[in-house]
């Protein structure tokens, strides 16, 4: 599942809805990504995030197929919110749930490595000196690279 | 066709979102591209370093060398950061 929203979400919350009733289910790990407030060494008042509405959810969907064919899942659920955030708010939930903690822990490294090169976010730093587009990170292809099928 | 931009591509082209009919023998994202940049300054300076181009038609990511038609929409963004 994936959802894409301007609010605010609980983490314990979306995980207990997610796992429901489900007793095949053995393990959940999840991921919280925050709003830091420094960013190359600069301090962060705020950070929007602005997206392309329509292409946002059909990527997070793929990846989140994705994630499914290659590990077995009971459940799987990315939300990413969107808009102006403040330093400590919460931007990015992944939860993955399987019967066995290994394919829940990969999976959910896959989910938020492959998204931060993947899915169309793009951030707005807000600093003293201004607002900055934030570049894309090698290190993020880097993390994302190791999740590529050898063939 | 329908064209999107995003984050600093939008800024610099100064526009969201527009329709455009490009000629005939525009069949290519990177043709299109080409066309766009002769259409003012703005234009030229979002598409002047394409290592920081991407784009996506009918919002799949796509390469330069993907093919375009009249119908597609058509997104330009930087590399993406979210997460």
């Amino acid at each position: 599942m994936i959802r894409v929203q301007r609010e605010d979400f609980d983490p314990g919350h979306e995980i207990a809805t997610l796992v429901g009733r489900d007793k095949g289910i053995g393990g959940v790990v999840s991921f919280v990504g925050l709003v830091r407030d420094v960013a190359d060494s600069a301090a962060i008042s705020a950070m929007t995030l602005e997206h392309y509405p329509g292409m946002t959810d059909k990527e997070l969907a793929r990846i989140d197929a994705e994630a499914n064919t290659r590990w077995r899942l009971s459940k799987s659920l990315i939300v990413h919110r969107y808009g102006r955030l403040e330093p400590g708010d919460r931007i990015v939930l992944v939860v993955t749930a399987s019967p066995h903690r290994d394919d829940a822990f990969e999976a959910c490294r896959f989910l938020i490595d492959w998204l931060k090169t993947r899915a169309p976010f793009w951030k707005l730093e807000e600093t003293s000196a201004g607002a900055e587009w934030v570049a894309a990170r090698a290190s993020d292809d880097t993390a994302a690279a190791r999740w590529i099928k050898k063939t | 066709m329908k064209i999107l931009y995003f984050a600093w591509i939008k800024s610099k082209v100064g526009v969201g979102e527009e329709d455009v009919a490009p000629p005939a023998s525009v069949t290519t994202v990177g043709a299109l591209i080409d066309w766009l940049k002769e259409r003012g300054p703005g234009y030229g300076a979002a598409f002047a370093e394409l290592k920081v181009v991407r784009a996506a038609v009918n919002q799949e990511h796509v390469g330069l060398d993907h093919g375009i038609g009249p119908r597609d929409e058509i997104a330009f963004f930087p590399p993406v950061t979210g997460g």
